[in-house]
């Protein structure tokens, strides 16, 4: 086994551990800081995948802003117990049945093709580079780097009509 | 790294299962919304290794672009579970059956 294998190895083994570990944890904030482990663990893969800029936007945008922002929802409402587990009794083996009827699928149809090896090309120089990728974010895709922005602001303006203390009497 | 680019898109199918599990099982409205978070974040998983065995940029830009709608989907997402625990009082999925606000 070469040294690559057994640290990806590793890596994919403490990235599903925190992704299971997420869906069983009894309180919510354990769920959240889970999910932060799985999200670096992920970027450390990026890292090694040769995405350099897309590991620290990664680490930046989802383990530091939108996963403070879930915690501090689950603060905010209070809501750590809550909704522990189904009480229906067949949900939990149907949804898991299911679930690997979809794993099988993904799988099939993902790996059923002949394997690209990543070791047979050399990667190009200043392959995944900040600079690379903010060339075409400004070249060959600055439209839809323009419409992002526009997104992001609707999604402030409902963010913010959405919370809104409603004055008295004002229908919605 | 020199691992096949199966074995990351393997581990990227598994992450994505594991999400959709959790939509599944979880009736707290935030867990099930960190579940497509961990789904979406399979899917960018997926779109970097194919960008790495292809040697073609767009797979990481698409990734940014992924990244920034998920931010702003979690903004919108989280001020509806806040706005729907004010008049609920709860974020039980099962007891939003009603669709009279």
């Amino acid at each position: 086994m070469t040294t690559d294998l057994a640290v990806f190895l590793f890596l994919a083994a403490i990235a599903i551990l925190a992704a299971i570990s997420m869906l069983f944890a009894r309180n919510s904030v354990y769920s959240a800081l889970f999910l932060v482990l799985n999200l670096a663990t992920v970027a450390v893969l990026y890292l090694l995948l040769n995405a350099a800029f897309i590991a620290m936007v990664q680490v930046t945008v989802y383990t530091g802003a939108i996963m403070v922002l879930f915690l501090f929802v689950i603060m905010l409402l209070g809501s750590q117990q809550a909704g522990t587990g189904p009480d229906l009794p067949w949900q939990m083996p149907v949804a898991i049945t299911l679930g690997l009827a979809l794993m099988a699928t993904l799988v099939y149809a993902l790996l059923g093709r002949p394997s690209l090896a990543l070791a047979s090309q050399a990667v190009l120089q200043g392959f995944g580079s900040p600079q690379a990728v903010g060339e075409l974010l400004f070249s060959r895709y600055l439209l839809p780097f323009e419409a992002t922005s526009v997104l992001l602001l609707a999604a402030m303006v409902g963010a913010i009509a959405l919370t809104r203390d409603e004055p008295e009497g004002k229908p919605r | 790294m020199n691992v096949p680019t199966n074995y990351v898109v393997a581990l990227s199918a598994v992450l994505f299962t594991i999400g959709v599990v959790g939509v599944l099982i979880r009736r707290n409205a935030i867990l099930a919304f960190m579940s497509v978070e961990l789904m979406l974040n399979a899917a960018n998983l997926a779109f970097i290794a194919y960008a790495r065995a292809l040697q073609d940029m767009s797979g990481q830009v698409f990734v940014f672009f992924v990244i920034a709608v998920a931010a702003a989907e979690v903004a919108v997402g989280l001020a509806l579970i806040v706005a729907i625990f004010k008049t609920k009082h709860s974020i039980d999925v099962d007891e939003l059956s009603s669709l009279k606000g």
